[in-house]
């Protein structure tokens, strides 16, 4: 009788194997409680740390809005979108979510590898719980962000409700985009190094600190690039919804949605295919 | 491989009385190094070995064996012979290069060590622990003042666990780590720790943990320990299977091969 048969006639499994997608996901399913938790300890771990604790969570994207709006205010004196503060305060804040997910959830693999070798559990949990830390660290940005625009005029409306179904949509798209990120870095290690350069870029082409309808009116070819542009996308509805200088570019939702389907569908298949691979010594 | 081990392994494979709950079947284990010692990543691409000398270091080199209920088998073996790279292979932690281990569910390596937060206190650190090694929310609260006793730190659960001695954080990791019921276990020779109080206590719960698992695997340097409590030894050299079956044999020709 050979091993594998030996295996079957006592109903043992094979360890080690990758189970089936759907298989994965139940079990994902069922650690959500460790997920939320890793996410909800790491954070007040983090907090522990530094003697500012969560302020430092606020502080950070405030000072780089400052820098920000320091430098790119006065080289683009003249060409600054409306209302430049506030359009600045939620682009610098928003993009702060979407570039922790992606620099962290990049590590989220790497740096954990003592605890993959020690402990069985789908390894998917460790980039999902470190994008809903960055979540729930951005909650209370989202918070500031709206008391922030506030002072420069913007009052409150039915239309701000249309912020959780944007949260949602940012989520998901952050969530595929760290499957992915904490992926690749697991067979290249050197990305992890390169993932900042590629945040960077996403960050200036977004709209920032600009306003790209401005460009588009000079490179009529860009508008598409711009429109699908997914983190402009997110900051164009987002300044739609708060600011009423700017009107909320109704298609986008739809390209947006589309991103978050499919980033996320792609990173949740593309993550769970190397999940037997996550464990090897690197 | 020597004929010892051979014939037990085909006695092994006819043995139909005996239940088996772990087969390892010619499993190996390959490294694949740079030539300056650097370890490549997994799935590192061709592009980027080109012109550099790689060199496979193999830590296993095709192991079998079938363990078997209630079996305790002690695992032996000089540093850097595989051992742990075995016992990671069985829990399924590293993956194998070639060949197949079966396991009737899976099995669990005792340490928690890794989970834990060092800026978080004690107690948060027992659920964050528990739920690591995936114990459901209700079942760390009903055992949680259980695990506290354990500790003996009862006063410093509160206090961020940095703030601990080396000794009070392996207790708390111990009292962790054993809070779950295995049903194939592989204990690491590294747990006994902490004081002789201490010791003596964590001794016991291996022993009780050992009596509730169906099967264990214990990993040691310690001759004593392993003619304690094992019933069957399994000897790695260099990624080979050098010999497995009843301790006392066994451990002889290792302290023979020791002492040469």
């Amino acid at each position: 009788m050979s091993a594998s048969e030996l295996a079957e006639a006592h109903g043992l499994a094979k360890v080690g194997g990758r189970p089936p997608l759907h298989h994965y996901l139940v079990q994902v399913w069922r650690r959500r409680d460790f997920t939320i938790s890793l996410a909800r300890f790491r954070i007040q771990s983090e907090n522990e740390r530094n003697r500012l604790g969560m302020l430092w969570v606020l502080l950070r994207p405030c000072f780089s809005a400052i820098v920000y709006g320091l430098v790119f205010g006065l080289i683009l004196a003249a060409s600054r979108p409306d209302n430049f503060v506030p359009f600045l305060v939620i682009g610098v804040f928003a993009l702060e979510f979407f570039n922790s997910s992606l620099n962290q959830g990049a590590k989220s693999i790497i740096s954990n590898s003592a605890l993959v070798q020690s402990l069985p559990f789908p390894r998917m949990v460790l980039p999902l719980a470190t994008v809903i830390q960055q979540l729930m660290n951005f909650v209370p940005t989202l918070a500031l962000m709206i008391a922030l625009t506030m002072i420069w005029g913007a009052r409150p409306d039915v239309l701000w409700l249309l912020l959780i179904p944007l949260l949602a949509i940012f989520f998901v798209l952050n969530t595929g985009v760290g499957l992915i990120a904490a992926r690749l870095t697991v067979h290249v290690r050197d990305l992890s190094q390169f993932i900042p350069f590629i945040s960077r870029m996403i960050f200036y082409t977004s709209g920032v600190f600009f306003d790209p309808m401005n460009i588009v009116r000079d490179h009529p070819g860009l508008q598409v690039v711009f429109d699908w542009h997914p983190l402009y996308n997110i900051l164009a509805i987002m300044r739609g919804i708060l600011l009423p200088d700017y009107a909320i570019p109704e298609q986008y939702w739809l390209h947006v949605s589309l991103w978050a389907v499919v980033l996320f569908v792609i990173g949740v298949v593309f993550f769970w295919q190397a999940e037997e691979r996550y464990g090897r010594d690197d | 491989m020597t004929d010892t081990a051979r014939d037990e392994g085909q006695d092994a494979v006819n043995d139909s009385a005996r239940t088996p709950v772990v087969i390892v079947d010619d499993v190996k284990v390959d490294y694949r190094v740079l030539a300056t010692g650097k370890r490549l990543g997994a799935g590192a691409s061709r592009l980027f070995e080109r012109g550099r000398a790689t060199k496979t270091v193999q830590a296993l080199k095709g192991v079998s064996f079938i363990a078997y209920e209630n079996e305790s088998i002690g695992v032996i073996g000089s540093n850097g012979s595989g051992k742990s790279t075995l016992m990671r292979a069985i829990t399924g932690l590293t993956p194998v290069t070639s060949g197949a281990v079966y396991a009737k569910s899976r099995p669990s390596l005792l340490g928690v060590g890794a989970a834990l937060m060092n800026e978080l206190s004690g107690e948060r650190n027992i659920i964050l622990g528990g739920l690591a090694m995936g114990l459901s929310r209700k079942e760390i609260e009903s055992q949680f003042e259980e695990i506290v006793d354990f500790t003996g730190i009862r006063d410093f659960i509160d206090m961020p666990m940095r703030t601990y001695s080396s000794g009070m954080s392996a207790r708390l990791k111990f009292a962790i780590a054993t809070a779950k019921e295995h049903e194939i276990l592989i204990v690491d020779e590294a747990l006994s720790v902490g004081d002789r109080r201490f010791q003596r206590k964590s001794e016991a719960r291996i022993r009780a943990i050992r009596e509730a698992a169906g099967t264990v695997f214990l990993v040691s340097h310690s001759m004593r320990s392993i003619r304690d409590t094992c019933s069957r030894v399994i000897w790695i050299e260099k990624g080979v299977l050098m010999m497995d079956g009843d301790t006392d044999e066994v451990v002889k020709a290792y302290e023979k091969s020791q002492n040469s």
